[in-house]
């Protein structure tokens, strides 16, 4: 994680009440959204521990849904967030659930469209950051204070350093590089110090046999749902 | 990574300056921008703590589980009536009760260090203003101070209620809010910092116990007296009075304190008020 900064102590702006419970929710729901990357027809909320127990009192469950909607934290329409979703017809749903021994303010969240499920677990952490911790059954630590890129894949030999020596043309240094492995399926979570362009974006996902390839404000001019 | 009193003060002996000027210089410098793009980032902020200041002053704004609303309204009404802490004091409580209200409401707010205590900085600089006739853009040495008060917790203790308790939010705000004040008020660096150890010596043990885990009761009127330790703490310091632990050890203490809390006290709602009879039939009918 970067350096704790004023912008931390002066900040969030955000919408109340809790930096937790509101303003990490629409952050969840923002890189949930970013790592999905498509649009959803219906959307289940699995809400666990201090989220399950005080969702309503917190306006837990609008933030996320503002958050899959791609508002900021600061965002005056999260109050109404179900009404613009049900405007863009996105059906969505919460659920109360135990999601084992995670952090307390956990949410699982499902999307689906006529294809497929997608599933992304995150957590609050306290004071707005956030930390993804399964993208699909895959195991990560993703928190999205940097330029993100998620990789999924056929795990083989020679994968890291193709994708660093693309990073490296593209001219931008990675900051950290975690590959976690499940039944030879590889996640690879890609932070760096700066955004790609989209050119380098598509050689990277032309040039690697990818099951799945994303970015979390990696991309310049990047866009969310 | 630390980053201590004692460091900071040895800075400004140094260069002969105020916290403010180093803080500004430094972050700036962090986040790849000039002073002067983060200074209009400062005016920013101070912008929208203005607005969650004022907004629930004329009007009465209620959280949006319903248990809780309109305490600033009432106390601005009341602030030119008899009273015991005046005009001033109660207007202050006010807008730190007014943050608090917006903040439940899903209003914008600045979270300073939290949501939870976004009150009392807000109430703290607007009361300066008021008092020494300060413009905005005087305004923001202010922020830089507070700002490295509650970078300084942060790195060495904790500014969150579930780890630490309420002395971990509202009483590092009100920390905040002395030290800028006293800068402010054109006092010395060492005064800021003993202007934030009085403030955290002054509610060091505070439990953080809301009732059905909202951020309402108590804590808007932990905002609303948070405001109120701030300027006692200032005045403390400009008066010449020291603290006799430097603010480094002070800070390290709450941090101790806070481990020793248990659970039950940390922004669980199942300790102090929260726990009352009371409090457990509210939290039947609005949780």
């Amino acid at each position: 994680m970067r350096e704790l900064d004023v912008f931390d102590i002066l900040g969030p702006v955000m919408i109340g009440p809790s930096s937790s419970h509101t303003a990490g929710a629409v952050r969840l729901g923002n890189v949930a959204a970013m790592i999905y990357n498509r649009r959803p027809k219906k959307v289940d909320f699995y809400l666990h521990g201090s989220f399950a127990k005080t969702y309503k009192g917190h306006g837990t469950d609008l933030a996320l849904v503002a958050g899959i909607l791609g508002y900021a934290p600061d965002d005056e329409r999260i109050r109404d967030a179900f009404d613009h979703a049900k405007a863009q017809n996105i059906a969505i749903y919460f659920h109360e659930a135990d999601l084992g021994y995670v952090h307390p303010n956990t949410v699982k969240i499902i999307f689906e469209d006529d294809k497929e499920r997608f599933q992304v677990i995150g957590s609050s952490l306290g004071g707005g950051t956030i930390k993804i911790i399964d993208i699909n059954g895959a195991e990560v630590a993703l928190h999205a204070d940097y330029p993100t890129l998620v990789l999924q894949y056929p795990d083989k030999l020679g994968i890291i350093n193709r994708v660093s020596s693309i990073m490296a043309t593209a001219g931008v240094n990675i900051a950290s590089m975690k590959v976690t492995r499940r039944q030879k399926k590889a996640t690879m979570i890609l932070e760096l110090d700066g955004k790609i362009d989209q050119t380098t974006y598509n050689f990277l996902a032309s040039s690697i046999e990818l099951d799945y390839l994303t970015s979390v404000g990696a991309v310049e001019e990047n866009h969310g749902v | 990574m630390v980053y201590k009193a004692v460091d900071l003060l040895e800075e400004c002996k140094e260069k002969q300056c105020k916290i403010s000027a180093i803080m500004r210089i430094e972050e700036a410098e962090a986040a790849s921008i000039t002073p002067e793009e983060l200074d209009a980032w400062m005016l920013d902020v101070l912008e929208i703590m203005d607005q969650s200041s004022t907004q629930g002053l004329e009007e009465e704004i209620f959280s949006i589980s319903g248990m809780t609303g309109g305490f600033a309204k009432k106390v601005w009404e009341h602030r030119k009536s008899p009273s015991l802490s005046g005009e001033f004091g109660l207007s202050s409580m006010a807008k730190a009760l007014s943050t608090s209200e917006v903040n439940a409401s899903m209003g914008r707010i600045v979270a300073a260090p939290t949501a939870g205590a976004s009150g009392i900085l807000p109430a703290a600089l607007s009361g300066a203003k008021e008092k020494f006739n300060l413009s905005n853009e005087e305004l923001v040495p202010g922020l830089y101070t507070a700002g490295a008060i509650g970078k300084i917790i942060a790195l060495s203790a904790t500014i969150s209620g579930a780890d630490g308790g309420c002395q971990a939010e509202c009483g590092s705000a009100s920390a905040m809010a002395a030290a800028a004040l006293v800068e402010l008020m054109g006092g010395a660096p060492e005064q800021s910092f003993h202007a934030a150890s009085f403030a955290l010596i002054h509610i060091m043990g505070l439990i953080c116990d809301p009732i059905a885990g909202f951020v309402e009761f108590p804590c808007s009127l932990r905002n609303a007296s948070g405001v109120m330790n701030a300027y006692i703490s200032a005045d403390l310091a400009m008066a010449g009075v020291e603290s006799l632990v430097p603010f480094d050890e002070v800070v390290e203490a709450m941090y101790r304190v806070g481990k020793l809390l248990p659970e039950s006290l940390r922004e669980t709602a199942l300790g102090g008020i929260a726990a009352s009879d009371t409090a457990k039939a509210l939290e039947e009918k609005y949780l």
